[in-house]
């Protein structure tokens, strides 16, 4: 029995070495049935002085972000899944007071002008959020239906709709995906047809999150017959304008706290001034932010795989089949050191990419590689750990649910 | 009054860490495990930068002993609003044997050195557990102290101070200058706000050492051993009132 024991331990010492980051403070000569303090992040280390991207200011940032995680959004994230809905108006006014909205858009309507390794210091930290849905709200809000209006927007258009999403006062969507249009965005069909200094709006967009709660919509919509890459435009859309329609709130497999809608546009009249930028660039614009989308998913993402890891090593601690705790089997062992091995190669194309893009250059192709990387992740991840699982309550199916793909 | 509040910052571990003793029973993991400020430190220093939005004092002071780490809490108060820190460099052997004698008689020195008007302290660190520190500091300087404060309100040259005890609550009035210690419900802290965070960085944090303050560090304690607490035994379940009278009298308690 003791020479049994000793075997065992030493198979541990041996496969501890691992993920001896993780073992270093439960003491690699014995592993201790207790749970064990939380691990620092493997992302950041102690010390700022070191790392690729990140200053002091950005762990503070985060530091400041995670204790409103912890106080205002997580205690309340069983409850929002329950409902299909998440109190949009209320974080982000929590967030928008407290400057985590607006990190990279001008100074001059409330934003804090800061580069994009800041924006991405925020993604990592809402991947903390106990559920996919809200961290996607939030980036839709802050990175998604934003940047061509910070970027291209008339000042009126940007004091009525960028500054009131910046401080969290109006809750924003992006109106894009069709019925007949996701990935080739190209051949939407909604059209707005201009008539003397208004455009007349019809069509639909579908899968709009936060469209049950959006205060305005950016919307992608022809306006003119020519190439289909030039002849659409963005418009800012009041969503209590008369002819917009939320027709249902959709139920999805996954992302249940953020309420995605389908919406019908019946002759809806808006003045020609809440064009974004010029007619006929709308593609364009919505094209080029693109890196910022996909760096910023996977930024999310990998926080989101560090804590799954976590959380199946103390599920897998105390289940117990064999008689001893799933997490000492070799094979499980070798597949959880396999699986964090991948998170950290993908962080690191991460900083690569985020220090590259905020030296000017164009990291569409590094990019496009983290997202492919992240995306085949949930797969993967359910086909690894199916065996400890299974249930609904598992924490691991629930987040692969939200994270079957990554939107953009 | 319009003057100047120093306010103590401890840097420990996180409150939502499950603590570790180490395998030598000498202390607590420390390494690689999350730290923070301490939830009465924040306390306070949200009091402090309340006071200064009320334009009732003029300057928050943020102050932490320890080694470079320390920097971190420090940047954290004034990212709360205070003004500017202070960091009193120890390290080693002796930030390892720091305590609240040692704590005090660095904060009496600071206060008379920048003629502070203020001291305020959390209560207690959520690591010792001490609940000296405030106490002391106000007795080396010879001042009044508010201590278990849930409400703190300038009137004059004279502080009241409603005191969470024991019995309930005790309202006191103290002259100026006093040391406070913050209790739980004195505020809510506020959230760091990102520019906030940014504009922290450009204010300064003087750096010193307890020497440059004429203050001698040497503890008078000596830690023998930590121990976790025993492990709770796991407890047996009765299905009626019979079973349970009947293993009360088995063991010999009934």
């Amino acid at each position: 029995m003791a020479l049994r024991e000793g075997a065992l331990r030493f198979n541990l010492l041996v496969n501890s070495r691992h993920f001896y980051k993780f073992i270093s403070f439960i003491g690699v000569r014995s592993v201790s049935d207790k749970v064990s303090s939380k691990p620092v992040t493997s992302g950041d280390p102690e010390t700022a002085g070191d790392h690729l991207i990140y200053s002091q200011e950005h762990f503070a940032l985060k530091e400041s972000l995670r204790k409103i995680i912890d106080q205002e959004i997580n205690p309340h994230v069983d409850q929002w899944e329950a409902e299909g809905k998440f109190p949009a108006h209320k974080i982000f006014k929590i967030l928008g007071s407290a400057g985590f909205l607006g990190v990279s858009k001008p100074v001059e309507y409330g934003g804090l002008g800061l580069d994009f390794t800041y924006s991405v210091a925020v993604a990592e930290e809402l991947g903390n959020i106990r559920c996919g849905g809200i961290p996607m709200a939030i980036g839709v809000q802050s990175d998604m239906a934003t940047p061509a209006l910070a970027r291209f927007g008339s000042a009126e258009l940007k004091k009525e709709f960028l500054l009131p999403s910046i401080m969290g006062d109006k809750v924003a969507c992006l109106g894009v995906s069709e019925v007949g249009a996701g990935s080739d965005v190209s051949s939407i069909k909604t059209k707005a047809v201009r008539e003397g200094d208004e455009y007349v709006i019809n069509g639909g967009k579908m899968w709009t999150t936060s469209g049950t709660q959006a205060d305005w919509i950016c919307l992608l919509a022809n306006t003119s017959d020519g190439p289909p890459h030039r002849n659409k435009s963005l418009f800012c859309l009041p969503m209590n304008l008369p002819g917009v329609h939320v027709a249902r709130k959709i139920d999805k497999l996954g992302m249940w706290s953020s309420d995605t809608a389908e919406l019908f546009f019946d002759d809806v009249r808006v003045p020609c001034k809440n064009i974004i930028g010029q007619e006929g660039m709308g593609f364009t614009y919505q094209m080029l932010q693109f890196q910022e989308e996909r760096l910023w998913a996977v930024a999310n993402i990998l926080t989101m795989m560090d804590n799954i890891i976590q959380e199946t090593i103390q599920y897998t601690r105390q289940r117990k089949i064999f008689k001893q705790p799933v997490l000492y089997h070799q094979s499980v062992h070798f597949r959880l050191a396999e699986l964090q091995t991948e998170v950290e190669l993908l962080r690191s194309l991460l900083y690569r990419a985020t220090a590259l893009y905020i030296k000017g250059n164009d990291v569409t192709r590094l990019a496009s590689m983290a997202k492919l990387k992240g995306a085949a992740w949930p797969g993967k991840w359910v086909t690894a750990v199916s065996s400890f699982g299974e249930e609904w309550a598992s924490p691991v199916t629930f987040w692969s649910a939200d994270f079957t793909e990554i939107p953009g | 009054m319009s003057g100047r509040v120093l306010v103590g910052v401890k840097r420990v571990i996180d409150y939502a860490v499950k603590i570790r003793v180490k395998p030598d029973n000498s202390s607590v993991v420390t390494d690689g495990v999350k730290h923070s400020m301490n939830p009465f430190c924040e306390i306070a220093v949200e009091e402090a930068v309340k006071m200064k939005e009320k334009k009732l004092i003029k300057e928050v002071v943020a102050v932490s002993c320890g080694p470079q780490q320390a920097q971190e809490t420090i940047r954290t108060a004034l990212a709360m609003g205070a003004d500017r820190g202070i960091h009193v460099e120890v390290t080693g052997k002796d930030y390892e044997t720091l305590g609240p004698l040692q704590i005090s008689k660095i904060m009496a020195a600071l206060a008379k050195k920048e003629e502070a008007q203020l001291i305020i302290l959390g209560k207690q660190a959520i690591d010792d557990d001490c609940n000296q520190t405030g106490q002391m500091t106000a007795a080396l300087l010879d001042w009044p102290q508010g201590t278990f404060a849930s409400e703190v309100s300038l009137e004059g040259d004279k502080i009241k101070v409603v005191r969470e005890v024991d019995g309930g609550l005790e309202t006191i009035k103290i002259n100026v200058p006093a040391v406070i210690t913050a209790d739980l419900r004195l505020n809510t802290p506020r959230y760091a706000t990102l520019p906030n965070i940014m504009k922290a960085k450009k204010k300064k944090i003087a750096n010193m050492k307890p020497a440059d303050l004429g203050v001698d560090i040497t503890s008078r304690l000596e830690v023998l051993r930590v121990d976790e607490p025993p492990q709770r035994q796991a407890g047996v379940k009765v299905e009626t009132v019979e079973d349970l009278v009947s293993k009360l009298k088995e063991a010999g308690l009934v």
